[in-house]
């Protein structure tokens, strides 16, 4: 009997220590993905972050004759290959606006070429020779050359040049897309969720439009850009590469998310209030109008929220219809091309320049940023506006 | 409450503006597709005309005892019925353009030797399209290409799967709530990072470390490997997998929980025994969800993964996939009825029909769990 019992409390032991290690485990796998999002974040704040800063350099601009036609006359020699080409570029075109520059000489900051920057910052470069590099030294050592932070990735458009390129036109494309989706997607998904949840009798209809809804909602997104360009492109002949077919496609995409989350919004809002409305008269539509859509907005506009933020995130469908320009200057229009931040930072990452990488990962902690703020605000007016019944 | 000012006022705008608006979206859509020129003007007078002639009829309802709220919400309720049938629209276009495309394609080329064959070398088939050459040695064997995608996908699955899992018996068995309340959003995070964004960390920073590791154990592998995107990939699919099993694993019954219990069996045993087979249908309905976004997943495998077809079991090695395929032939410089332009189409069609399959199997069984368990909040 002893034994029996030795054995027994034995067993016991080690099955303990079996339920133990599934704990173990399955709590190390929940720190496995938490570390994945660090290493993550980590990995694109490191790279993105020296983005945010630019390498300057002070400079004597001498308005010549010469210069007039070749601008690289108006700075001294031994700098103009450190300095940013489009600051010579610009030079002829500046005294041609303004011919009283004629003859003067302005002390000004000016763009470092990207050559430069990535060597202060501490990367690897090959542009540049030794002799170069102890010029640069020198010029920091004598307070000329300075790392400014970079507002003009903040205020210009794409270019070719590193040192230049800028995400603004990619906002301004992003914000026109979204206006174009949720235009589109919004009254239209909170139609739809309204008529199924409110009005539709239960036939097959209905339930067809249900499966399909739910279908749509994990299609690849790489499809509706097959259908963006095969019916809105090729068939009724919107422009290409516009925030106009980019936003009804992604409209398309955004669809079952708000539908959804509408129907969950309109679900949760108490029987007893439709009934009290029905009570003193009011018609279907008029209960809806009045009490049942207000009561459920919140939850409303947090789907909305977070399908917007899904939408801003979308790459595949808009490389299809085009939206991947080349958008130099920014231009806020809806039948121009036009890129989104995503697909400027996928542009960014196919240049081989080493300078760009890190404008990639810029280009993600602004899209980053953006995103995460969207789903904070859809989550504070959740817990703002959640009542529960 | 059925005869208000307003109403009548609404009932005015709708029998005025309704018929106009119907008149000239119908113009517009039939200039478009009939390509006939209306005179935007006379459409535009017309328009006009009917929107007088809605005014005077509507007038002419307008009675003490006719009731207007009646009619405008017929009205609106077409309206909502119409916006509801634009999902069906969707689908149905993406079925016609894809279907449409793909046949073309198969004119073209054999059905049987894309879906069997090995090469994928679309060639010179541009400067057939275009009226030169006959577009001979270009070759639409799509094997390679599902070859490369099912590996990647399969990597994706090895890593998001356990994890998933296990961070989901985690979540709804052993955490303390306060875990739970910051776990849960930091696995949505994930799920809200843009491909894109992964797809550069997969090229930039996980890529050059599994050639590293490779290197330091003697194997030789490519920068446009399997194995990055594939893990990449799978990182992104977690959440998915572990949001819906900790669901499930929270909706069966505490009942069976506690009869286990009773029993004598550990709490490990009742999650393994009990628990887990209870919530099966689930988490396989969540691991095809997870499966289906894998296999349709487009910028990771674009930014990380290669561009050449190679038919392979080796993870180290470059491969390509399906949806790369899509974009190289979308974003190309080609005709857009050039053999490789449609033959996007056919792969879409497959891609279609494999992830609605796979969405389809997971609607059943998370339904059969419904019902097992008279579950309402799935």
């Amino acid at each position: 009997m002893s034994d029996s019992y030795d054995q027994i409390s034995q067993q016991l032991k080690s099955r303990h220590r079996k339920s133990t290690r599934l704990k173990y485990m399955s709590m190390g796998a929940l720190a496995l993905a938490g570390a994945f999002l660090l290493i993550f974040f980590a990995d694109m704040l490191s790279k993105g972050l020296p983005a945010f800063k630019q390498a300057m350099i002070n400079i004597e601009i001498n308005y010549t004759e010469d210069a007039a036609s070749n601008g690289r006359a108006a700075v001294d020699q031994d700098l103009s290959t450190i300095i940013s080409r489009s600051v010579v570029r610009v030079i002829p075109l500046e005294m041609r606006n303004d011919p009283s520059l004629l003859g003067t000489t302005v002390q000004r900051w000016v763009l470092a070429s990207a050559n430069v920057d990535q060597y202060l910052k501490g990367n690897p470069v090959r542009g540049l020779d030794d002799e170069e590099k102890a010029r640069i030294d020198r010029l920091v050592e004598d307070g000329r050359v300075e790392m400014q932070f970079n507002a003009g990735f903040f205020s210009r458009g794409d270019s070719k040049m590193p040192e230049l390129a800028g995400i603004m036109s990619a906002v301004v494309g992003t914000v026109m897309t979204m206006i174009v989706t949720l235009g589109i997607a919004f009254p239209i998904g909170v139609m739809t969720a309204v008529y199924l949840e409110e009005f539709a009798p239960d036939n097959k209809l209905t339930q067809l439009i249900e499966i399909n809804i739910n279908n749509l909602a994990a299609i690849p997104s790489i499809l509706f850009g097959l259908l963006g360009l095969a019916i809105f492109i090729n068939f009724f002949g919107v422009p290409r590469s516009t925030p106009l077919v980019g936003g009804m496609t992604l409209a398309l995409m955004t669809l079952p998310v708000i539908i959804i989350s509408t129907r969950t919004a309109l679900r949760s809002v108490p029987e007893s209030i439709r009934h009290a409305a029905f009570g003193v008269g009011c018609s279907r539509w008029q209960v809806v109008k009045d009490h049942v859509l207000p009561l459920a907005m919140p939850g409303i506009m947090t789907g909305s929220i977070i399908g917007l933020a899904q939408a801003m995130g979308e790459t595949a469908p808009l490389i299809i219809v085009g939206m991947v320009a080349f958008i130099p200057d920014v231009t806020a229009s809806f039948t121009q091309a036009a890129t989104v931040m995503p697909a400027q930072v996928f542009t960014w990452s196919g240049e081989p320049s080493r300078a760009f990488v890190e404008k990639t990962a810029g280009g993600i902690i602004v899209l980053l940023a953006v995103l995460i703020s969207l789903n904070a605000a859809a989550v504070l007016l959740r817990k703002k506006f959640e009542r529960r019944w | 409450m059925h005869a208000q000012p307003d109403q009548y006022a609404w009932f005015a705008v709708v029998s005025t503006a309704g018929p106009a608006i119907l008149l000239s979206a119908l113009g517009a859509f039939v200039m478009l597709l009939l390509g006939s020129e209306i005179p935007t003007f006379s459409l535009l007078l017309l328009s006009l005309a009917v929107a007088l002639v809605g005014l005077g009829v509507g007038m002419k309802f307008i009675r003490s005892d006719f009731h207007a709220r009646r009619a405008i919400e017929s009205v609106i309720l077409w309206v909502l019925a119409g916006a509801a049938t634009i999902s069906i629209l969707t689908t149905l276009g993406i079925l016609i353009s894809i279907i449409g495309e793909a046949i073309n394609f198969f004119q073209i080329h054999s059905f049987w030797n894309f879906i069997t064959g090995t090469t994928w070398a679309p060639g010179n088939s541009f400067l057939a399209a275009a009226g030169r050459g006959d577009g001979s040695g270009a070759e639409f064997g799509s094997v390679p290409l599902f070859a490369g995608t099912f590996m990647i996908t399969a990597i994706a699955m090895a890593v998001a799967v356990p994890i998933g899992l296990l961070s989901a018996i985690y979540m709804a068995e052993f955490a303390p709530a306060r875990v739970r309340s910051v776990a849960k959003p930091m696995l949505e995070v994930l799920a809200g990072i843009p491909t894109v964004v992964y797809g550069f960390f997969a090229a930039i920073t996980v890529a050059p470390f599994i050639v590293r590791l490779a290197d330091s154990v003697g194997l030789d592998a490519s920068f446009n490997n399997a194995l990055a995107p594939g893990i990449v990939m799978g990182i992104m699919i977690i959440p998915f997998i572990s949001s819906l099993s900790d669901d499930v694993i929270n909706a069966v019954p505490d009942s069976m929980r506690q009869g286990s219990l009773a029993l004598g069996m550990t709490k490990g045993e009742t999650i393994r025994d009990v628990v887990i087979p209870a919530a099966l249908p689930g988490v396989i309905s969540a691991s095809l969800l997870g499966m289906s976004r894998a296999l349709g997943e487009t910028m990771i495998v674009v930014m990380a993964a290669g561009m050449r077809p190679n038919l392979t079991i080796n993870p180290l090695e470059e491969m390509t996939t399906v949806t790369v395929r899509i974009v190289a032939a979308m974003t190309g410089d080609l005709e857009f009825d050039s053999a490789e332009t449609l033959s996007a189409f056919a792969l879409g069609l497959v891609l279609f029909v494999v992830t609605l399959s796979l969405n389809l199997v997971s609607v059943i069984m998370i339904r059969r769990f419904r019902n097992k368990y008279r579950v309402n909040n799935l």
